[in-house]
């Protein structure tokens, strides 16, 4: 630590940060914009200008940026002498000679870092007699809007995109003022964290054109705390409504998830709140519309009628709500409506996480590896947000060669520039190329037995008590050697798995590969596919198959699906045959799918966006969200359709429900503490969804009625549905807007962090439920290698961050960007089926389900005997399942690009 | 041994031929590699550099040899070094580089193989100005001459040194000249400077220890360790010491470059070699160094060419290369016309140098078009203080603010002709 003097007051800060950090941890105020906590020091824009003395008698000093001057112990400094002040506002002037006076129509306008920081540093007035120099904008996609006018050239755009997200697509071009931030030509960004521009950027360069489409100003926004629903890590947002819809969804910042930034599934993926297949009122066979209360009678009547009525859960829906299902239909009529292998994996996964062991690592925990050993997954499109912080822990070994040679971490361009003599050691086992590829210095591909047979290998050569495949290749044994003495080496090794290729063995050897590695900070992280995939799994129930049997023998003869399409879950005739067979089918859902059209009675339940609910991410870690405005009658929340039909409870409320889950299961009873209830007030009062800002309350609905709707009341958390309430003091996991005076941006969250970049004051939100402890013998069933059966190919379902996940499908923006599907074969594959790419392919399934044409696409990384299927398309779900086919190229009549069923 | 008083031009020829290797080798050429690589240590080498009082000839003028000796030796001997050649000579007014480039490549190869032991770096970079297609040519055959001759690649006179140099042609932009911004440049990214520290001696190109120095500077390297020390201090006449190339151009009688000993007074410089003013033509005022330096006025012609000599009269040396401002010579305009060099060649990275340098176009031009305001000269003022040095990024724009600062402080009624005659004109209107 290090004792400073700013303005004559004296400060104990961190030595060897950089200034300008080190004066917004201690909450001062000091302009910025080329700077960014997750990037660090750039020094381009020459904003964070202060006065430093050389000693206690220097009377003048002289002007430095705080950015680029490391703390160092009796250090001197002003903020606010003259000099300082006048160069900051000086500096404004010159950013403003070319940055348009459009604030009252630009998008940007009151959450603008580049308004806040130009009031704050008292430019008013333009001296600027010449011409603005105007550029024309891009088409950047569905996702972002461009409009290069505004551009102050910070430069945070391009090192984000390029530097921190690691693609290449967005670049600078031009030179002095004429500095251009674009694409070579018109075109989709191809970076999976586009949207994150639209927070880097201080300014409104790049705008969310999804918001666009139906824009709001930030002061008119509704929002609440939330969680992203579309992969199993959990990253914070802030998603905002007006007028009944969803408008946006931002970051919201989480020190331990995830910091600054979200992937665009995350970000984009909110359409399905407001799509036209949104099930908005209850229906018999899907036919007649009934009102709520004839809804839940029907509900209730059917099931005192029915034969032990059985129960599926959902791993995209709460705690809350699989527990009140469970309790609904009782524990042994409970099913967890996993696909059977996945449920499997995630079944060995839970054991892996308590008993294994090896403690499961946040993303902040990820981004501090200095050796990953991937198996088995293509993170960036099953995971993304992890692929993002796997990219940062890349660079650790630069930050270590950096700290030898006095560089500070923050001295960005510095360290970034010893990257070509220190890799960090990262190895990714895949089934063919990944996204993350040009961050590792070693890549293997294989069918999942063989990257199974790698990790057991790697555990071996760690530990010779570990079991070794058998006759494993020369060239793959002396790869797991590599891998091996890598990881040893490392204090911090990381390894990754998950549930993509669908294999016990990878998983198994991923723990193998752990176990060998006996220090205190080797971690284990599995990637999964849903929002509560854990969540429902550590609740424990019957897998989906068992429910199937239930029904198709007569031992039940009605069903209750919450918010889960089999469909997706199981083959389709499988599917089929249990709804047909079942006297009652029930379901609980938002968006139409093909289970709700088989529903006898359906119910509309609330999205994330208009519900409450705690889930669980793959850490383990259980998260609270809150409804960002009132869901429209008769739309109710799943855990209430289910609780209000249930007789002699003791829940009235959501917190009842939490509390009893809690209480049911030892491994829940952490999740009280994921957030505060509803009875928490500040001093009396509930904490407002809408900013004080909040225009035009009394005149939104007057061409309705004049006089001012009251306010829906909130019983269930501890928000209003209005301006008024507390907003001093609010507990991270409750904030719902990030502000502080004079910070009406995203970068106000410094005023909320313990220090810049750190965890938020009072603790990040969430609870971690349970810590690994113990140990687990070794796995030993190794599997043999992979031999390709003649004629006979083995379906690989590859993952796309746009389609695998199946509410973002009807996010129109989404929607644009689904991967074009396909099949993928191995060339020598190709060759021996006489296909090219771009030819159609007939595959069919051995068990008969289904014969499918499709267009080919040769991938050189893939191995033969595996067919790679881009998943996504919802008319292609039965593809989901790894079943065997055999192909053939298709014969020109048949080339309809549809699906037939036997 | 003959011109000794001029070893950087010795084997220039007034016929414009170039000097092959065998010239070169006959007249002492590649001595002084021999005796540094059979005689001298690499820390002995830098210390020979470092007390003859070699300057730094690119402007900065820092001491050759202690820059040498400030890169990282003894850590690890083994680890890669770099040397690289700025011959990007893109200074408006300064073509004194190109001489020695297209004269006399060998002088250049033959500095940078010593410069290269003194460090042991075992690579070298020639970055030469994208437009010196004469130097490239030369340059690249020199550099077969001297390989074939035992003096490049594995074991260089048969030592157990090693050393491959590759020229570079730039692909443009003033900035390159910057140094870190020549290693961005050498690395295919974009020409914006680095932040120092790290210093490129400590990290430079790719990270490795790095030392980037001026061609004339590695053209004087030769003869010092030819001819010695106490040879070299005896050739400058003041406190600096040496030879250096001097240029002048503008209404003088004889524009071109001479070599004289450092500390040669400017009025020699502009009445003796050059001929003084062309007839009908008065000096109004010069810039020593090249254009981002500052204005000097006829009071200040007995100043000697040392650096600390013309930094006390309030400029710098620069590249020793002068521009000439006469009495016909609108110095207004002669400023726009520096300003608009340096505003184009801006990278773009920092804001004062970026924003700052086309609203300073902005108003010289409204000034000269009769639009200026008497505030205007404020705001130019002010502008050349927010520009000024510590405040940007590198050294661009402060240079730039150079010129305009001294042209307001010497030439103040000037401005105020264009903006006052605009008053009037107004109000006879």
């Amino acid at each position: 630590m290090a004792g400073i003097e700013i303005d004559g007051c004296s400060y104990v800060v961190e030595d060897g940060n950089n200034l300008l950090s080190a004066c917004l941890s201690l909450g001062l105020d000091l302009p910025y914009f080329c700077w960014h906590p997750a990037m660090g020091s750039a020094g381009a824009c020459r904003q964070c200008a202060v006065i430093q003395y050389k000693d206690a008698e220097d009377k003048h000093g002289r002007l430095v940026m705080a950015c680029m001057t490391p703390v160092t112990d009796a250090m001197r400094i002003s903020l606010a002498t003259d000099q300082a002040r006048q160069f900051r506002s000086d500096n404004i002037e010159l950013l403003m000679t070319n940055h348009p006076h459009d604030c009252p129509v630009c998008e940007e306008g009151g959450e603008c870092h580049l308004q806040d920081m130009t009031v704050m540093t008292g430019h008013t007035f333009r001296r600027y007699r010449g011409l603005k120099r105007t550029h024309n904008n891009q088409n950047l996609g569905p996702f972002i809007n461009h409009e290069m006018n505004r551009c102050i050239a910070c430069y945070r755009c391009v090192r984000f995109y390029n530097d921190y997200a690691g693609s290449d697509d967005l670049q600078v071009f031009g030179i002095h003022n004429n500095v251009y931030f674009g694409r070579f030509e018109d075109g989709a960004l191809e970076s999976e964290f586009s949207g994150n521009l639209v927070e880097v950027c201080p300014t409104g360069v790049f705008t969310d054109k999804t918001f666009s489409a139906h824009y709001s100003r930030k002061w008119d926004l509704q929002t609440a705390p939330s969680i992203c629903v579309h992969c199993s890590l959990g990253c914070n947002i802030a998603p905002g409504e007006h007028y009944g819809k969803l408008r946006r969804v931002i970051n919201r910042y989480h020190g331990e998830v995830n910091g600054y930034f979200l992937c665009d599934r995350g970000r984009f993926g909110y359409g399905f709140v407001n799509s036209p297949e949104r099930i908005l009122t209850p229906r018999i066979k899907s036919q007649t519309e009934i009102t709520a209360d004839a809804a839940g009678s029907h509900f209730r009547q059917l099931l005192k009628t029915a034969k032990s009525p059985i129960g599926i859960g959902s791993p995209r829906s709460s705690l809350e709500a699989n527990f009140a299902l469970r309790t609904l239909v009782g524990e042994e009529n409970f099913f967890l409506g996993l696909e059977d292998t996945e449920h499997t994996l995630l079944n060995t996964i839970i054991e892996l996480m308590r008993k294994g062991g090896i403690h499961s690592p946040s993303l902040r925990e990820v981004e501090q590896a200095d050796a990953i050993l991937i198996l088995g997954e293509d993170v960036t499109h099953s995971a993304p947000r992890l692929a993002l912080s796997l990219r940062q822990a890349a660079r650790n070994a630069s930050f270590e060669l950096a700290h030898t040679m006095h560089i500070l971490p923050w001295q960005d361009a510095a360290v970034r520039n010893l990257e070509s003599q220190a890799l960090t050691p990262v190895f990714i086992a895949s089934l063919c190329a990944t996204r993350l590829d040009d961050a590792a210095t070693n890549t293997y591909r294989g069918s999942p037995e063989d990257i199974a047979r790698l990790g057991f290998a790697v555990a071996h050569y760690l530990d010779d008590s570990a079991p070794a495949p058998s006759a494993l290749p020369d060239i793959e044994q002396s790869l797991a050697l590599t891998i091996a003495n890598s990881l040893k080496q490392a204090k911090r090794p990381l390894i990754v798995s998950g549930t993509s290729c669908s294999s016990l063995a990878v998983i198994k050897a991923a723990y193998n590969v752990a176990k060998a590695l006996p220090g205190p900070d080797t971690h284990l992280t599995f990637t999964m596919p849903e929002c509560n995939s854990l969540g429902l799994a550590i609740m424990g129930g019957k897998p989906l198959q068992h429910a199937f049997e239930a029904i198709n023998k007569g031992l039940a003869d009605t069903v209750v699906i919450l918010e889960n399409d089999l469909y997706r879950r199981a083959p389709g005739q499988h599917v089929d045959l249990f709804l047909n067979t079942a006297r009652h089918v029930l379901v609980i859902d938002s968006l139409a799918n093909k289970t709700a059209q088989k529903a006898e009675l359906l119910l509309p339940s609330a999205t994330f966006a208009e519900s409450e609910g705690t889930l669980v991410n793959n850490e383990g870690r259980a998260q609270r969200y809150f409804p960002v405005y009132p869901a429209m009658e008769p739309v109710h929340a799943s855990w209430q359709w289910l609780t209000n039909i249930m007789e002699n409870t003791q829940w009235r409320h959501h917190d009842d429900l939490t509390d009893a889950c809690a209480g049911a299961f030892p491994d829940f009873a952490a999740i009280i503490q994921a957030a505060p209830g509803a009875d928490y007030s500040i001093k009396g009062s509930k904490i407002p969804r809408q900013p004080h800002r909040y225009s035009g309350r009394t005149a939104m609905h007057a061409n309705i009625k004049v006089s001012e709707p009251a306010r829906p009341h909130d019983r269930e958390t501890p928000f209003s549905f209005s301006m008024e309430g507390a907003m001093a003091e609010v507990p991270p996991a409750l904030l719902p807007v990030i502000w502080a005076p004079g910070w009406n941006s995203n970068q106000a969250i410094n005023k909320f962090q313990e220090e810049t970049g750190g965890h938020l004051r009072d603790g990040d939100p969430g609870v971690r439920l349970f810590e690994a402890s113990g140990t687990l013998p070794w796995f030993n069933d190794i599997p043999p290698a992979f031999k390709p059966e003649q004629g006979l190919w083995r379906i690989m379902p590859l993952p796309n961050i746009f389609g695998t996940e199946e509410l973002s499908w009807h996010s129109p923006p989404v929607a644009e960007r689904l991967p074009n599907f396909c099949a993928f074969v191995n060339p020598l594959d190709a060759e021996a089926l006489g296909v090219n790419s771009g030819d159609q392919i007939e595959i069919s399934s051995l068990s008969g389900a289904f014969i499918l044409n499709i267009p080919v696409e040769i991938e050189h990384t893939l191995s033969s005997g595996l067919l790679g299927i881009t998943t996504g398309r919802p008319e292609f779900q039965s593809m989901n399942i790894r079943e065997r086919v055999t192909l053939r190229k298709a014969s020109p009549q048949l080339q309809d690009n549809s699906e037939s069923q036997l | 041994m003959e011109k000794m008083d001029k070893p950087l031009t010795k084997n220039i020829r007034s016929d414009r031929a170039f000097a092959t290797l065998a010239d070169y080798e006959s007249t002492g050429g590649y001595q002084g590699l021999r005796k540094a690589i059979t005689q001298l240590q690499p820390k002995e080498a830098q210390h020979w550099v470092k007390e003859a009082g070699l300057r730094g000839r690119g402007g900065a003028g820092f001491n050759t040899g202690l820059k040498w000796s400030l890169v990282p030796m003894d850590e690890d001997a083994a680890q890669t070094r770099y040397l690289v050649v700025n011959a990007d000579e893109m200074e408006p007014g300064t073509f004194k580089d190109r001489l020695l480039l297209e004269q006399d490549p060998h002088q250049l190869i033959e500095g940078v193989i010593i410069a290269a032991y003194a460090i042991q770096a075992s690579i070298a970079y020639i970055f030469l100005r994208g437009e010196y297609h004469l130097a490239a040519q030369r340059l690249a055959n020199a550099l077969l001459e001297a390989r074939a001759k035992g003096y490049l690649g594995e074991h260089v006179l048969n030592s157990g040194f090693n050393l491959e140099i590759y020229l570079h042609t730039s692909a443009g932009r003033y900035i390159c000249g910057e140094e870190t911004a020549l290693l961005n440049a050498l690395e295919g990214k974009r020409a914006t400077p680095r932040a120092k520290p790290p210093f490129p001696l400590v990290s430079g190109l790719w990270g490795k220890p790095t030392v980037v120095n001026n061609v004339e500077t590695l053209c004087n390297v030769p003869h010092i360790l030819h001819y010695g020390v106490e040879w070299y201090q005896s050739l400058g006449r003041g406190a600096d010491k040496g030879t250096k190339l001097f240029g002048a151009s503008g209404r003088i009688k004889h524009p071109g470059l001479w070599e004289l000993p450092m500390g040669t007074p400017i009025r020699e410089i502009i009445e003796d070699h050059a001929g003084g003013m062309r007839d009908g033509y008065k000096l109004r005022g010069f810039l020593p160094g090249g254009a981002s330096t500052d204005f000097l006025l006829p009071e200040h012609l007995d100043v000697v060419m040392d650096y600390d000599a013309v930094a006390k009269a309030g400029s710098r040396m620069g590249t020793g290369t002068m521009i000439i401002l006469d009495d016909k010579t609108c110095p207004v305009q002669m400023v726009l016309n520096l300003e608009q060099f340096f505003a184009q060649e801006s990278c773009g990275w920092c804001t004062p140098c970026r924003d700052g340098l086309p609203w300073t176009v902005t108003l010289l031009k409204d000034i000269i078009a009769g639009r200026g305001r008497m505030e205007d000269l404020d705001t130019l003022s002010g502008l050349t203080r927010m520009l000024g040095p510590g405040n940007t990024f590198c050294a661009l724009a402060p240079g730039a603010m150079e010129p305009l600062q001294s042209a307001l402080k010497y030439f103040r009624e000037d401005f105020e002709r264009y903006i006052v005659g605009n008053i009037a004109d107004m109000e006879t209107a």
